[in-house]
């Protein structure tokens, strides 16, 4: 559903400002959405300036610095702060990434952070991805074979079978791509994402699942699949250099072929 | 309470677990009849235009009389009329993609498909009786 302002609740103004610390030589900062559903105002950006001579490379270390030093009120997601979770996807210099693996230094002037775009948000950075996680949940992300495994052992993959899961498995679900689609922003009720197409054409793609045609059915829908105009925003944003928009062309491939 | 930056209503409103409104009526089982003819038309659609952009400036000076033999020309009145039923056809595919993707009201959504149909249909009737009534 686009929308062209924000409703007057959600509109963001200016917020407290955290100078550096006396004596800091190298001062960057940083301005962050905030917003705390317990106080009844409107969402907020703080600034905040960190003397990098005192923080980790990474622009989450730098929110972790704020959190242990500055304001411990700063709320967000992170745990393996190597790219491997997915936890501390959110939009950072209006790119939707991952603060572990965003150099603080790649950022000119100051580095701005929101949450995840269009989403509901929980508390500042941490935005509500019910919503995606119940249409990953949808797509039915496991195995389904009628034929039993062998006994004495696992189901095989030939080498080029195996082939062609790369590209797809390495996908963490931070949902940097499905929050930068427009198509997702618009009917993100009704349109499956990038995300979650991609990990649909992860189980299309495996040569031991046997339910490819009951995917299919499940995804050929105007809205489910066919919202995907490839704008291209996921492959340009996703944090692990992936490419949705390559696996959502597969299955609109796979569909227009069974049809003949 | 919650607080969206989509205008989107907060979803705790909702009592519907998320997986039942993501579900909701399921799939439509269709898309992809769609999509195909967006791309066929779109290629069948290239030369016919270079070749219609063509002959107009190679006819560009034709009087009248000249003009109606050029479209009563069986080659040239069946290249037009199936440009016409493409470019027509081609119109109102991509505007129903437009209207889908943009308008938030289910009665409004099909009524703007229903207004671009019908306009589309008429106009490519309208264009094609033109041609009709001079080449047969």
């Amino acid at each position: 559903m686009a929308t062209f302002t924000l409703p007057k609740n959600s509109k963001i103004t200016e917020g407290k400002r955290y100078p550096a610390p006396a004596g800091a030589k190298k001062v960057k900062a940083f301005k962050i959405y905030r917003w705390d559903p317990d106080s009844g105002e409107n969402p907020r950006t703080d600034t905040f300036e960190i003397d990098l001579e005192q923080c980790g490379p990474m622009v989450l270390d730098a929110l972790i610095k704020i959190k242990n030093e500055v304001d411990s009120t700063l709320t967000f997601r992170r745990s393996c702060r190597e790219g491997i979770c997915g936890s501390c996807s959110m939009n950072i210099d209006g790119l939707n990434t991952l603060a572990c693996l965003k150099p603080i230094e790649d950022v000119k002037g100051d580095v701005k952070i929101h949450p995840l775009p269009h989403m509901p948000v929980v508390k500042d950075l941490v935005p509500d991805l019910s919503q995606i996680y119940a249409q990953l949940r949808s797509i039915e992300p496991w195995l389904k074979a009628d034929t039993p495994p062998p006994p004495d052992g696992e189901r095989l993959q030939s080498k080029e079978e195996r082939a062609k899961l790369d590209g797809l498995w390495e996908c963490i679900l931070c949902f940097c791509c499905t929050t930068s689609c427009p198509s997702y922003w618009w009917n993100g009720d009704r349109y499956l994402g990038p995300a979650v197409l991609l990990q649909a054409y992860r189980w299309i793609a495996d040569s031991r699942d046997e339910a490819t045609g009951e995917r299919l059915d499940a995804l050929e829908d105007p809205f489910k699949l066919y919202r995907c105009h490839t704008i291209m925003n996921c492959a340009r944003t996703c944090p692990k250099g992936l490419n949705p928009a390559q696996a959502i062309g597969e299955i609109k491939q796979l569909l227009a072929t069974r049809g003949g | 309470m919650s607080h969206s930056t989509s205008g989107q209503p907060p979803r705790q409103s909702m009592m519907r677990t998320p997986l039942g409104r993501v579900r909701g009526t399921g799939s439509a089982k269709q898309g992809s009849h769609h999509w195909i003819m967006q791309r066929v038309s779109s290629i069948a659609l290239l030369p016919l235009t270079v070749w219609f952009i063509f002959s107009l400036a190679t006819s560009a000076g034709m009087d009248y009389a000249e003009a109606i033999a050029w479209i009563g020309h069986p080659l040239n009145a069946v290249l037009l009329l199936a440009l016409i039923g493409l470019t027509f056809q081609h119109t109102a595919s991509g505007l129903q993609v437009v209207i889908e993707d943009y308008t938030n009201q289910e009665w409004l959504k099909i009524a703007l498909i229903l207004v671009v149909k019908g306009a589309c249909w008429l106009l490519g009737i309208a264009a094609a009786l033109a041609v009709l009534r001079i080449a047969v």
